[in-house]
């Protein structure tokens, strides 16, 4: 078990710049969640922490060591693939100890690590079967527990879940933070998933773009998004946005509007003539709820999903998603009115970056 | 069955016919006694002309035993380290992209092209020179040129296909870069290296042109050069030659029967990517 620090981290392939100056720093027995659309450089920033990728410039420290020159196997890191990556001409058994006949270690200590490893993850009656013969979420296992017999510093996860279906997907998931906790090892696992980030993060970290766009506690970001990216990829169904102009400042009141926004006013120091977005969650948006901010919309469609209903209604050339409890969802077709409170409203200003101003605490 | 379909199988079979009926005729008439073979060379043997009498000939001749052994070192020999020497250079070619991977990969890809034939005249003066003459090993080099830029190229196309994933995993798991290569990369080879098994083969055991000018005494001849012997300028022992003939296609399609469920695979493999 290991801290990690990512200092200055660069990487570019040419004119392409993949990662720019990524820092990071996780604490030992973390789980950080790297989390990012495709193509935002998360899983070439777990490829270069584990060794696979050299980075173009930069430092990464796996506890008091520099590792950047370091092969794989001597960071003592273990990383499980999407794709499981499992050998497929060995049996589950042999898959989790072929790497450890390359270690030195004495042979019933590797005995005692496989079994282990095994009772943990349930492999005990699969220990004979090639991969061919397992199911997606078994090799997903044995592919976990060829990472624990190494008895790695820090766990990497690739996306591990992607391959398997709904179901399998949610008890894997269960599977892996119950896994944390027993191991209480160092984990960084990759996903473009943001309810796998949610659920099993202590820490998630946002990349767009090859940047850093917000780090830090699942409900902080989801409460207190730093800027538009982050305020649009966490949540689902995705949060509303308008654009509003500053149009008064009277002492501390401004009065907001646009196009598709009545006026409404809400305590705040911006300037008038400043553009800016306000964003609003679909559960945070209320049929007839009460607030400064009141929009009208034709509802066009009504998801029911059981408990929460979604109501996508066309206010001007926008679109809007409001959440609605229970069984009062308008029918398509109707108008209706959506309001809400001031604290559930997240301002953003033209570059994207969020105003202090609105947040929950 | 549709129309085209049927031209198909029209063309094909009759290529079939074109090349299998020469071989069919050797055995036939190896079958037979000698006025028959000229007496009706068409006719399959029956109880008046069936004679074992070139099988008995060439398996009691104590060369014709030598000349099989050497084909089939000569053969296996050279087999062997083109599909090892292959797929090593396969890997590090696809694996290690370092400065000039890509013009050693041209350079190899140009081995293909050009037929190791026309470097025949120096390859009898460098094996003159390294005092190889007249050697089975002599016969094994050339043969390992000849096959390994074909094996390359197969092999190399087949491991790009092996995926990412498990040769990152193996590096993951401190697996030494040989043993990745022995351990996990050639295991999933074998559709592949039956391909080029067979394919580098057929064309050495089927070789007369370097062990005739390689190999001058008898004992270093190989089968194909060997049943020359029984052709000779005033009299011909036709019983000998086909009979000789016959035996020497037998390991030609045992090796194939042994490879050919994995050829079928490693066939396709290549072909849709």
């Amino acid at each position: 078990m290991a801290t990690l620090a990512l200092n200055q981290l660069n990487k570019a392939y040419g004119e392409a710049r993949i990662l720019r100056d990524v820092n990071l720093r996780i604490d030992d027995g973390e789980f950080v969640v790297l989390v990012g659309p495709s193509g935002c450089g998360k899983s070439t920033l777990l490829r270069m922490i584990a060794g696979l990728d050299a980075p173009t410039s930069g430092d990464i420290h796996i506890g008091a060591r520099r590792v950047n020159d370091l092969e794989p196997a001597a960071r003592k890191i273990a990383m499980v693939f999407q794709s499981y990556a499992l050998y497929p001409h060995m049996d589950v058994a042999k898959n989790m100890t072929f790497g450890l006949k390359f270690s030195n270690l004495p042979k019933p200590e590797i005995e005692r690590r496989v079994a282990d490893a095994a009772r943990m993850l349930q492999l005990e009656p699969l220990l004979n079967r090639r991969p061919r013969d397992l199911s997606g979420g078994q090799r997903q296992r044995v592919a976990i527990g060829r990472a624990i017999v190494r008895e790695p510093d820090v766990f990497l996860f690739d996306e591990p879940l992607s391959n398997l279906d709904a179901a399998l997907r949610v008890s894997t998931r269960v599977e892996i933070a119950k896994l944390h906790r027993l191991l209480k090892a160092t984990m960084i696992y990759v996903t473009h998933d943001q309810t796998e980030a949610m659920t099993l993060a202590d820490r998630i970290v946002v990349m767009n773009q090859g940047e850093v766009a917000q780090e830090g506690k699942p409900l902080d970001l989801y409460y207190t998004p730093a800027n538009l990216f982050v305020a649009g990829f966490i949540g689902s169904p995705g949060m509303n946005f308008f654009d509003a102009v500053v149009k008064r400042n009277d002492a501390g009141t401004m009065t907001l509007g646009g196009e598709t926004l009545p006026d409404f006013a809400l305590p705040g120091t911006l300037a008038a003539g400043i553009t800016i977005k306000v964003g609003v969650r679909p559960e945070h948006l209320r049929l007839g709820g009460d607030g400064p901010l009141q929009v009208r919309g034709a509802v066009e469609l009504v998801e029911r999903l059981g408990e929460v209903s979604y109501a996508y209604a066309r206010v001007g050339a926008a679109q809007i998603i409001a959440e609605i409890r229970g069984r009062e969802a308008p029918l398509a077709g109707v108008e209706a009115v959506f309001g809400a409170a001031a604290q559930d409203l997240h301002l953003f200003d033209a570059t994207g970056q969020r105003v202090a101003q609105g947040s929950r605490p | 069955m549709r129309p085209s379909r049927l031209a198909v199988h029209a063309v094909l079979l009759t290529y079939t016919a074109l090349a299998t009926l020469p071989i069919l005729l050797v055995v036939m008439n190896s079958f037979k006694t000698r006025n028959a073979i000229f007496g009706a060379p068409l006719s399959p043997p029956d109880s008046l002309t069936f004679s074992l009498i070139g099988y008995t000939k060439v398996l009691r001749s104590a060369h014709v035993g030598t000349w099989f052994v050497n084909s089939l070192i000569v053969t296996l020999g050279a087999m062997f380290f083109v599909l090892l020497f292959g797929a090593m250079a396969a890997w590090a070619l696809t694996e290690y992209r370092v400065r000039g991977t890509a013009a050693l990969a041209l350079y190899l890809t140009i081995g293909v092209m050009v037929p190791i034939r026309l470097g025949s005249v120096a390859i009898v003066a460098m094996m003159r020179h390294l005092g190889l003459n007249d050697t089975l090993l002599a016969l094994v080099l050339v043969y390992v040129a000849q096959g390994l830029p074909m094996a390359i190229f197969i092999l190399a196309e087949f491991i790009q296909q092996i995926p990412r994933d498990l040769r990152d995993a193996a590096r993951c798991d401190g697996v030494p870069e040989t043993r990745i290569f022995f351990e996990v990369i050639a295991p999933l080879l074998r559709p592949a290296v039956a391909t080029v098994a067979v394919f580098t083969v057929v064309p050495i055991w089927n070789d007369l042109w370097f062990p005739l000018i390689l190999t001058s005494s008898e004992s270093t001849h190989t089968i194909t050069l060997g049943v020359q012997q029984f052709l000779g300028q005033y009299i011909t022992d036709w019983n000998s030659v086909l009979s000789a003939l016959s035996l020497a296609i037998l390991p030609v399609v045992a090796i194939y029967v042994i490879f050919s469920r994995q050829l079928i695979s490693g066939l396709t493999a290549g072909a849709v990517k």
